[in-house]
């Protein structure tokens, strides 16, 4: 492609530049008003299958606002912003947009009407320049008349230095950061001309110095009018930027606040929760020696995506569950995969089971000693979808269960064990050996708990447990996490859900960033506390 | 609006089995109008093209001797494939195992050495395609080099090695500037297996190596990682198979068969290297073991049909002017039933409406 400035007629060529005139005015044209309500959502309700991902949800923006939706992972702030951009159609609800009920069919008729959203991971064309990558997304609207390389080029750099968003249009986006690789996103979304902007998690890839760049150019927009959406949940972001918050909890609306005038504990208290919905079965039982052990595990990241591991230590008892609490993406795989054999310690001794040192064992030389585990991924990871129930079974049980002779499986003998897992842990399933993939997550899930527990492992490493299942086999699942610990074994536990840590849990520790806090006794710490360790907030006084 | 396939929770094994019978019956019809609307009757199409040939018994003999090469080279290609590893460059395996299946043969010739001979070359050519094989899926292993375009590079590769060869060192001294090798003495050469016919010991080796087969990847815990690496790789390191282990390995296989299938057409077959040993057995057999949907007793049933189309093709051309590329086509119409046919047995179809996506 090549800028060729004298194929445009000429009236194309105003009306671009009337256009884009428009956007650097900054959307304060007589159209565009600077205060007001923008956009309200009510009583949005969105299920999947028997999961309701929102519930009745009301949200209002306006004009100049920024307005922070808050939320754990699973809290349905994903779900609603799909809803809101057009990508997902409500069951319940209605969108008015600037006094008007709209109905979005497709996200081009929510970008129409000037909804722009920044993803949090980015779509990007390494191997293009940052031009031809803006170029590529604009909307027709843009494009089909007076498009122009060389001019797109030019208002790029005006934009940016409109908004402090430098960037050289030429540059190939694998030479870029990630602040960087952002702010084509934003660019492409300003070069929308958006009435709302909605940003997903906008720092979680920046350093601090680029985010507080970020904070300066949507402050900005604001300023012209513009309404912003900023989902997040780490507190001091919103606390510095937003004017409201909305925080989701389990996909229902909580509570609305301003955010300046609470303090991090107290949204840190809404944004998790205070109930307990189900209490543990106190039965007594001995807590023993020590089962798993980690000694200072330092693993480098295998890939820009993942998360290093630093320094980890850790120790679970027979008879104990210890919770892992923390937000996706801060080393929660890779601290699986580790402990799984799946990748490998640097040396045997810094992962011991049992007192054996394991570091440099494969996974199944470490179910040979007792240990079995559950990842987050049902589908691909814990199971594979196409394989009937009994193949799966084989999946994690084939060195351990006597169904490996001589090199042959033991089909038969698989079939009866996954018909134990099936009868033992109520999956509900139709027809009678179906292909895990048939199975609805939340049964695939007691099965593949089933699985592993009906191994009667010494050691269960299990990595979100409940991850998008349902209320009753969350229930279940947990009460077969506790009844085994309850039988001697050691049970660590992964998982967002701080409700699900708390009612489970003997001890409670937070990862985050790749490093591991110490683990504190349920009974001696609040979920705030927590909460503020997993957005990331130094606790001196925890307790 | 999209059309979505929704896999079926139970499959009944009934539409299973006939599934394949459905898949020929339709491409058949396919076949027979394409056939009227060229002006010739499809009913003596079908009897030159499945009858006859199948009545016949130099032609049934013809027929077991393509078969012989496309079965084992597409058992080979089942293991790789259920893998997911795609080995395009089966031909090239083939033309490999052919030449260092060749070697002792060509070096002893005139010696008159026995029976052992022939075992040593056979071996040789399983050696020597297998090797050639684990090329790409080092390749792969170590580099994330893609299979498929160096598997496929590697058969021209083969090709071009063997045309240097019969027409330069191994060039037979007697046989008139033709690009080929001398012919192999009678020892090394495969037996045939009734009285004055064509068909050689080869059907014999075909036949072990998809009852192996059969078993290995049907019951066998090392068939069973191939197949949860197919279907999903973390799953497989979950399960403590190395993907790399198993990617060698069905290469190996994969090659060593197709090797195999390479000595034994020269040995049993042709007697003698030249230029034109394949007959695009390598590609075919692809072919062959889709239709054989990945299954080795399929893989016989698609050899069969292929070879009877291939002889019965000729036929064709023969009496009724058809031109050889509708078997081509037939075969085409009959592998794209089969594999549509088997989707919609192991799922249904379902209409969606509107754009949704997953939360």
């Amino acid at each position: 492609m090549e800028a060729d400035e004298t194929s445009i007629p000429a009236a194309d060529s105003a009306r671009q530049s009337q256009m884009l005139a428009t956007i650097e005015a900054g959307l304060s044209e007589e159209s565009v008003q600077k205060s007001g309500l923008l956009v309200q959502m009510t009583g949005i309700t969105k299920r999947f299958g028997a999961f309701t991902a929102n519930d009745g949800i009301s949200l209002g923006v306006e004009r100049g606002q920024i307005h922070a939706l808050l939320g754990e992972n699973g809290a349905g702030k994903s779900t609603l912003m799909k809803i809101l951009n057009g990508l997902l159609r409500p069951d319940e609800g209605e969108i008015v947009w600037n006094g008007e009920t709209v109905q979005f069919k497709s996200p081009q008729d929510a970008a129409k009407l000037g909804i722009s959203m920044v993803f949090q991971h980015f779509s990007l064309f390494e191997n293009m320049s940052v031009l031809e990558n803006i170029a590529v997304a604009l909307p027709g609207s843009i494009r089909q008349n007076g498009f122009n390389l060389g001019k797109l080029s030019k208002r790029i750099e005006e934009v940016g230095e409109a908004y402090g968003l430098a960037l050289s249009p030429q540059r190939p986006v694998y030479s870029l950061s990630a602040g960087e690789r952002q702010r084509i996103e934003i660019i492409r979304a300003l070069l929308r001309d958006p009435k709302l902007l909605v940003l997903d998690e906008p720092t979680s890839v920046l350093t601090p110095q680029e985010a507080d760049a970020l904070f300066v150019t949507l402050e900005q927009l604001a300023r012209k009018g513009c309404g912003l959406l900023y989902i997040s949940h780490k507190l001091d972001e919103v606390q510095r930027l937003c004017s409201k918050a909305t925080i989701l909890r389990g996909g229902k609306l909580v509570g609305e606040c301003d955010p300046r005038s609470e303090n991090v504990r107290s949204l840190a208290a809404m944004m998790v929760g205070t109930h307990v919905p189900e209490v543990r079965s106190q039965a007594l039982h001995k807590i023993g020696d020590v089962r798993l052990e980690v000694e200072a595990l330092t693993l480098p990241a295998p890939d820009m995506h993942a998360k290093s591991l630093n320094h980890i230590m850790l120790s679970v008892h027979g008879g104990e569950v210890l919770g892992i609490a923390g937000i996706a993406g801060n080393g929660q795989s890779e601290l699986f995969a580790a402990l799984s054999g799946e990748a490998l310690a640097p040396q045997a001794r810094t992962i011991l089971i049992d007192t054996m040192p394991v570091g440099q064992l494969d996974i199944e030389s470490r179910r040979a000693l007792g240990a079995a585990f559950i990842p987050e991924q049902r589908l691909g990871h814990g199971a594979v979808p196409g394989m009937a129930l009994s193949d799966n079974l084989v999946l994690s049980r084939h060195g351990t269960d006597r169904l490996d002779r001589y090199g042959m499986v033991n089909f038969r003998r698989a079939r009866r064990l996954s018909d134990e897992v099936v009868s033992k842990f109520d999956v509900r399933v139709s027809g009678k050996n179906p292909p895990a993939g048939s199975l609805s997550g939340g049964n695939l899930q007691k099965f593949v708990v089933g699985r592993e527990i009906l191994a009667r492992p010494g050691v269960l490493v299990v990595d979100q447990p409940t991850w998008g299942v349902d209320a009753g086999a969350a229930v279940a699942i947990r009460q077969a996490l506790i009844n085994l610990a309850a039988q001697g074994a050691a049970v660590l536990v992964i998982s967002q859900d701080l409700d699900e840590l708390f009612s489970i849990s003997d001890r409670i520790a937070v990862l985050h960033e790749g490093s591991l806090s110490a683990a504190l006794p349920t009974g001696q710490v609040t979920r705030e506390t927590i909460g503020l360790m997993m957005a990331g907030s130094e606790v001196d006084d925890a307790a | 609006m999209r059309l979505e396939l929704v896999p079926r929770a139970s499959v009944s094994p009934i539409a299973r089995a006939l599934s394949p019978l459905v898949a020929i019956v339709l491409a058949g019809l396919m076949a027979g109008l394409v056939i009227a609307l060229m002006g010739r009757s499809p009913l003596a199409a079908f009897d030159i093209y499945i009858r006859e040939p199948l009545g016949d018994s130099w032609a049934l003999q013809e027929m077991g001797m393509k078969m012989i090469p496309l079965t084992l080279i597409a058992t080979g290609l089942v293991y790789c494939f259920r893998a997911n590893l795609w080995n395009i460059g089966a031909e090239g395996q083939y033309t490999m195992g052919a030449i260092v299946g060749s070697i002792l043969p060509l070096a002893t010739q005139g010696m008159e050495l026995g029976r052992w001979l022939l075992v040593i070359a056979l071996i040789m050519g399983v050696i020597g395609g297998a090797v050639y094989a684990l090329i790409p899926s080092y390749l792969k292993v170590r580099l994330g080099v893609s299979e498929i375009l160096s598997s496929l590079m590697l058969v021209y590769i083969a090709q071009l090695v063997l045309d240097y060869l019969v027409r330069g060192p191994w060039r037979d001294p007697k046989g008139f500037n033709f690009p080929q090798s001398v012919m192999f003495d009678a020892g090394s050469t495969l037996p045939v297996l009734f009285g004055d016919g064509r068909l050689h010991a080869g059907l014999i080796l075909a036949i072990v190596a998809v009852v192996v087969s059969t078993v290995v990847l049907g019951w066998s815990l090392f068939g069973y990682a191939i197949k949860v690496i197919g279907s999903a790789p973390k799953a497989a390191g979950f399960s403590g198979f190395s993907a790399a282990r198993i990617s060698l390995m069905v290469f190996a296989i994969s090659g060593g068969l197709a090797g195999l299938a390479g000595i034994v057409e020269v040995s049993g077959q042709i007697g003698q290297l030249k230029p034109s040993i394949s007959a695009g057995y390598g590609f075919t057999a692809i072919t062959v073991a889709f239709l054989g949907r990945l299954h080795p007793l399929g893989v016989v049933f698609g050899a069969f049909v292929v070879s009877l189309t291939a002889i019965g093709g000729e036929n064709a051309q023969i009496m009724l002017k058809l031109p050889l590329d509708l078997t081509t086509c037939f075969q085409g119409l009959l592998l794209l039933s089969v594999l549509a046919a088997d989707a919609l047995t192991s799922s249904s179809i379902r209409v969606v409406r509107t754009p949704k996506k997953e939360a």
